[in-house]
């Protein structure tokens, strides 16, 4: 590991403090890091790769916490653009609003938003847990192919538009439902699935039942020889 | 890509800063956009009676010969001179006034015009534009400005926003539009008048003219949704405050942020990050396809 920096962005520029988080040796004991005055930088702890707590103190710009494995990373504020696009595994924990496109093609780990996501939520999915305790904004879960994304409050038109295998949960309305994308019935596994969610997100007010279920009717992604003038 | 910014104060005591916060939001948003800047001004200072003119003179000799000359032509004739820019102060009516500089100065360029608006704009990095127009030490009640990555036509300083085609009207776009062509011909037969090949451009004088006919600057961006065909989010100035709009598809950004001292308008929330207070603001993105408005 490199010399302990001061990680404040009125002091290290975001190459150093990045260099830095990336770079941690496994067997360090000081797992707890407080970033301070992100100003809406973008890539802010981008690439992480260590089991480790990152607080961030402030608002950030675009992909926030892109490509993360095993790191926690917590935001005091807001995030914009693609928050933790393409993470592999670790929490990424918004205690404000998130904008367009959080979580896209992100394989593993969870995402937990505080507030409201905005449009193209979970675009691409390929794994990651998403709970958002707001709501979301249009075309979210576009083309969603596994994972989880859990919306306690409302979504916006075309939810989960051309979506493959990724499952939608929603407790208020939804405005419209995008190509492909039909309301389910709720089994056993799904209740499950919600429990451990409302749990990991801390929610104590919603209840499995309070959830419907969106999901792909699978006409759309496969090749059908009787639509075949149509490809 | 392009950058916007737009800046509204609440509070009178704060107009002194506007172009010291105007300056920093355009100066983070140079990466969005390091071809061109520009910015609007807004100050209602001014007695009712006279109109400012804002010109963009890229030669000395034609600054001198036109400094010389106005004079002698027009009566109260004020003029400023802010780097290659000239604001002209007057009571002389916008008819008379850009017929005669139509007719003897071609090369002096009209970036706009109005009773409180002053506009500038020119081509480089934004930070350089900033600090050559000394934007920091600008007065105001609110300001529009513009970082330009450019896409649909030169960089000149007539392909740089914001785009003024009416008075105290401005106009600043990040996007693009595909219906633009056909827009530019359809009011050019109403007897609008063009720069430029830039599509900004024709959105702004679409906008003049739809202000002209119904008088409201709501129902004026709404009808911007079935006629604009495109990506954008504009900011639009006007004498009394300055609007937001989002296409439907909303893929080119903004955020807000307003309190009880100003609102603040940008493409990414680290154009803002400057301003007092701003993490303790109400931050939000204006919705798709909804029109938001400040001022009186």
């Amino acid at each position: 590991m490199g010399k302990i920096i001061e990680l404040n962005f009125k002091k290290n520029s975001l190459r150093k403090i990045n260099n830095f988080l990336q770079n941690i040796n496994y067997r360090t004991n000081k797992r707890d890091y407080t970033i301070k005055n992100p100003s809406g930088q973008h890539a802010v702890c981008a690439g992480l790769k260590e089991d480790i707590i990152v607080k961030i103190r402030g608002h950030v710009g675009y992909y926030c916490g892109g490509m993360n494995q095993k790191a926690k990373i917590i935001i005091d504020g807001n995030a914009g653009t693609g928050l933790g696009e393409n993470m592999m595994s670790g929490t990424i924990h918004v205690k404000g609003n998130v904008s367009q496109s959080a979580g896209a093609t992100a394989h593993g780990g969870t995402i937990i938003v505080e507030g409201d996501a905005s449009s193209r939520c979970g675009i691409s999915m390929k794994g990651v847990d998403i709970i958002v305790k707001g709501s979301v904004g249009h075309m979210s879960g576009f083309m969603a192919q596994s994972g989880t994304l859990l919306i306690c409050k409302d979504a916006g038109e075309a939810l989960g538009d051309s979506i493959y295998e990724t499952v939608i949960y929603v407790a208020g309305k939804t405005k419209s439902l995008g190509a492909d994308c039909i309301e389910k019935k709720m089994n056993k596994t799904d209740i499950k699935k919600i429990e451990f969610l409302l749990e990991k997100g801390n929610i104590k007010k919603l209840k499995p039942n309070n959830f419907k279920k969106f999901g792909s009717s699978r006409k759309l992604y496969n090749f059908n020889v009787d639509n075949v003038s149509e490809y | 890509m392009c950058g916007i910014v737009g800046l509204y104060l609440k509070k009178k005591s704060l107009q002194n800063k506007l172009g010291l916060y105007l300056s920093g939001m355009i100066d983070n948003m140079s990466s969005r956009g390091p071809d061109s800047a520009g910015f609007a001004i807004y100050n209602n200072n001014r007695s009712k009676k006279f109109y400012k003119y804002s010109l963009c003179v890229n030669d000395k000799k034609t600054s001198d010969k036109f400094a010389k000359d106005i004079i002698q032509h027009f009566n109260d004739i004020k003029l400023e001179n802010i780097s290659d820019h000239i604001v002209v102060t007057t009571s002389v009516l916008h008819q008379k006034f850009i017929s005669y500089l139509q007719t003897n100065f071609k090369d002096i360029s009209l970036v706009g015009y109005g009773k409180s608006i002053e506009i500038f704009k020119q081509v480089g990095n934004p930070k350089k534009v900033i600090k050559k127009f000394k934007l920091e030490k600008f007065s105001g009640s609110h300001a529009i400005g513009h970082t330009r990555m450019a896409t649909e036509s030169a960089i000149t300083v007539d392909g740089s926003h914001p785009y003024s085609t009416g008075e105290d009207e401005c106009l600043v776009h990040n996007g693009s539009l595909s219906n633009h062509n056909n827009l530019r011909r359809q009011l050019l037969k109403k007897g609008k008048k063009f720069n430029s090949l830039n599509d900004t451009e024709v959105a702004a004088g679409y906008i003049s003219q739809k202000l002209s006919e119904i008088k409201s600057t709501k129902n004026t961006l709404k009808d911007c949704l079935s006629n604009l065909d495109g990506f954008y989010t504009f900011i639009l100035g006007t004498n009394n405050g300055f609007a937001v709009l989002r296409d439907e598809i909303a893929c080119k950004p903004a955020v807000i942020a307003e309190n009880n001292d100003y609102v603040a308008v940008a493409s990414e929330f680290q154009a803002m990050a400057h301003l007092p207070n701003v993490n303790k603001a109400n931050i939000y993105e204006p919705e798709p396809g909804v029109v938001y408005t400040w001022g009186k």
